[in-house]
């Protein structure tokens, strides 16, 4: 214990902050170290995460839920059942500085339905779908614009014309806005999905799920 | 979607693992129950309510140890306690609505500081879900982001194997909360189905081992560091990994600095000790992270109340993180090595992979001339009014080296991490990372429960106290010996101390104009009630408080002008830490 003495009350012992020594490096907000020759801040990058995730009441919830409650910027997030009905993909398009798109990884990754998560590369085949109310006063010029996007008309009324349109962002963006010509009643935008090109898994572990699948639905075959 | 596959089953080890006294599973509720006991579990906390009466009826019949606690808050913090001082889950149990609400949070303060907990809540039957029926609320919704996992069971026949895999994920890789809820008709349901022994979903597999090159990469940085130092977290106690810790740090001479939940993680008394770094850290060990070029990191995730600012955070150092949960490794402070896996295997790996030791006695020489430079000391006048700081030392000096503390949060918490010497893993119980004010009552209750034969100090302040005071019910109901130590200084003194420093002294809402006599208190209770406010009154009492077996309550009337230093402002440098009022 501490000797009583005339010490002053409430004060500890020691250099002042200012007599202390500092280092010389320093951090930038992502607790990166930064070089100071060559000081560069990470910039946000849009990508696409795809997750295989078991197929379990509240999986959606809890995936959107952990994006909204991190923080993370996101642009779409999609869902369907794959090949397995057990499993579904969730296709997040996010844009965000290299260790957040890590940590979107991470984070999704420790929620327990998630099988696996990836980040999909640039040539990944991504889709979107919109469907575009407009309205119907000057059809034929509505359908030199639908066919121009290689849209379907849906439906097609006095009043107005339904189309959808499938394609990359790019293509949706622009096919909205020739639309725009004849009046947008509504529109409604269902967010990339994407899966990998070629002859690559889109997640990690999905090859040996598929292979399994195969295996035990050719069993059931022969002992049919 | 589809329904939930039906979990695997393992019939095989629960035969013959029947506990005696257990009857036959026949509905849900006795089969959830019969799960918990093919888990080992002794005990639980929890309070009675209508849904979940059904597995309280099956506890009736088990010879699991339940405590009935005043409040379902103070249930999860108990079982928080238990877990932390036992390694092993603690159980609470509450009903739906208000009794599940009421968990939430201590179920956040579980979450935030990885402690394993489960709760079993009632839930009214599936067939009214969703109709906001009477004491209903969305508990996985609620606690989804709080919880490590949770569930929301579906039938009786797999109701018991669900409790099995949320024991499991709690306890398992990085431990966390799970919650199950269970809904009447559930529990209620027949069932004869025996649940399979606790195991962990396919999808889930914590890392255990460092991957080698990582590790390489580490044993070569640490051997040509002239300044290292290791952070342990409290991974380090949750992973068992404490003697490992202590072999490699004196093994290789490297100074030790610890976060707050990792206190007793390495001895204090040691000579490569720096003791707790951060907000209210003792100068030397924040010097000595502040100034380190290798810093080991061994699990911890980097809080603010730790790194203070990150631009200034260890800013010279290359950090190689031991962590066993991947996402936590770069999260706040980009990690130069990543070493995924459990901490007492990394550090083993660690050991093996090193070749030779740092040469490091001038940055050893360093460390030791800061402990000179900033003693963590204070005057005690006898004229004055009593030290916060005198009182924790008394109360270390009377008790044994393995005396468990438990305590609430504010200024009496940071007090007791700095003059408390802890020498032991699982002494040191707090509420680190949600910082829950009336957390230290109940979880001296779970501490004690789970370690009956160890003394159990709980230092209260008066404001945070009151927000839990009631469970004195329970520690006399269950003839808990506990000491409650309340540093009273009629304020929640942390905020005063803060509004002292940066809001100019308007204590708004801070001073509290009257308190109750907690000594009078506690004798309403039924617990031993003292009052101290003079100096030498204090080793008497605390003789006496502790000898006295159950509860007792020393109201400390401490010296209200009395504030936490050091202090690194929140969001500031740690490096620059103020001794005093007049260097913040």
């Amino acid at each position: 214990m501490s000797e009583q003495g005339p010490q002053q009350v409430n004060r500890l012992q020691g250099p002042a902050p200012e007599d202390r020594p500092r280092p010389s490096g320093r951090r930038n907000s992502q607790g990166i170290r930064i070089d100071p020759e060559v000081e560069a801040e990470p910039v946000p990058r849009r990508t696409v995460i795809s997750a295989l995730v078991e197929n379990e009441p509240g999986v959606l919830a809890k995936a959107s839920g952990l994006v909204s409650r991190r923080q993370f910027n996101i642009e779409s997030l999609t869902v369907g059942t794959t090949t397995n009905p057990e499993t579904s993909r969730i296709t997040l398009v996010i844009e965000e500085p290299e260790p957040g798109i890590r940590q979107v990884e991470k984070q999704l990754e420790k929620l327990l339905p998630v099988i696996s998560v990836q980040e999909l590369g640039e040539n990944a085949i991504q889709r979107e779908l919109v469907i575009v109310k407009v309205h119907g006063d000057e059809p034929d010029k509505v359908q030199a614009v639908t066919e121009m996007y290689d849209g379907t008309v849906l439906d097609a009324g006095p009043k107005t014309i339904s189309i959808e349109i499938t394609g990359d962002e790019n293509k949706i963006d622009d096919a909205i806005d020739a639309f725009q010509q004849f009046g947008i009643r509504e529109l409604a935008r269902t967010g990339q999905t994407a899966i990998a090109r070629g002859d690559v898994w889109t997640t990690d572990v999905e090859e040996e799920r598929y292979e399994r699948m195969h295996e035990s639905w050719q069993t059931t075959t022969n002992n049919d | 979607m589809s329904e939930q596959p039906p979990a695997t089953f393992d019939r095989e080890a629960t035969d013959g693992a029947e506990t005696a006294g257990s009857t036959p599973v026949t509905t849900g509720a006795t089969s959830v129950i019969r799960a918990l006991e093919g888990a080992g579990v002794e005990t639980c906390f929890g309070v009675q309510g209508g849904a979940i009466m059904p597995v309280y009826d099956a506890l009736y019949d088990s010879s699991i140890r339940h405590v009935t606690m005043a409040h379902e808050q103070g249930a999860a913090h108990a079982a928080d306690a238990y877990g932390i001082v036992s390694g092993d889950p603690g159980v609470c149990l509450a009903t739906s609505g208000p009794g599940a609400t009421n968990l939430v949070t201590g179920l956040a303060d579980a979450s935030m500081d990885s402690d394993p907990v489960i709760a079993l809540t009632g839930q009214v039957p599936t067939a009214f879900v969703g109709n906001d029926a009477f004491q209903e609320t969305d508990t996985t919704g609620l606690t989804a982001p709080i919880t490590k996992t949770n569930y929301f069971a579906t039938d009786s026949d797999s109701v018991g194997d669900t409790v099995g895999e949320a024991f499991a994920v709690s306890g398992t890789g990085r431990p966390g909360p799970t919650v199950v809820d269970l809904p009447k008709d559930v529990t209620n349901g027949q069932t004869e189905r025996q649940p399979g022994a606790p195991r962990t979903p396919s999808t889930y597999d914590p890392q255990t081992e460092a991957d080698e090159a990582a590790v390489e990469r580490a044993a070569r940085t640490l051997e040509r560091a002239e300044k290292p130092v290791i952070l342990a977290g409290g991974g380090v106690i949750k992973g068992d990994a404490s003697d490992a810790l202590r072999d490699f740090a004196t093994e290789y001479g490297i100074p030790v600095v610890t976060t707050m939940p990792a206190l007793g993680a390495f001895p204090e008394d040691h000579e490569l000790a720096m003791e707790m770094a951060g907000m209210h850290g003792t100068g030397y060990a924040n010097m000595a992270i502040t100034h380190c070029d290798v810093m080991l990191a061994v699990g911890c995730r980097f809080d603010d109340r730790l790194t203070g600012g990150v631009e200034t955070f260890a800013p010279d150092a290359e950090i190689l993180h031991a962590d066993i949960d991947p996402a936590e490794v770069s999260k706040n402070i980009e990690a130069d090595v990543a070493l995924i896996g459990d901490a007492g295997t990394v550090l083993e790996q660690l050991d093996s992979e090193m070749d030779r030791t740092p040469d490091i006695p001038e940055w050893q020489e360093q460390c030791q001339t800061w402990k000179a430079e900033y003693p963590m000391d204070y005057a005690a006048p006898e004229d004055r009014p009593i030290r916060p700081e005198f009182v924790v030392e008394a109360l270390d000096e009377a008790t044994p080296e393995d005396a468990i503390v438990t305590t609430g949060v504010g200024q009496h918490q940071m007090w007791a991490c700095q003059y408390w010497t802890y020498r032991h893993p699982r002494t040191w119980v707090s509420s680190h990372g949600l910082g829950t004010m009336g957390y230290g009552l109940p979880a001296a209750i779970g501490a004690k429960v789970a370690e009956p034969d160890k003394q159990v100090v709980c230092f209260e302040g008066d404001g945070s106290f009151l927000m839990t005071c009631q469970e004195l019910a329970v520690a006399v109901r269950e003839n808990l010996d506990i000491t409650v130590a309340v540093l009273n200084n009629a304020a929640v003194g942390m905020v005063r101390q803060w509004q002292d420093a940066f809001f100019e002294g308007r204590h708004s809402a801070s001073q509290y104009p009257w308190v109750p006599a907690f000594d009078k208190l506690a004798e309403a209770f039924g617990a031993q009630g003292f009052a101290v406010h003079e100096y030498d009154e204090v080793a008497d009492t605390v003789e006496a408080a502790l000898a006295y077996d159950g509860p007792s309550v020393i109201d400390f009337h401490i010296d209200p002008g009395a504030n936490v230093y050091p202090m690194v402002p929140s969001g500031g440098d740690n490096g620059q830490f103020a001794l005093s009022e007049d260097q913040l």
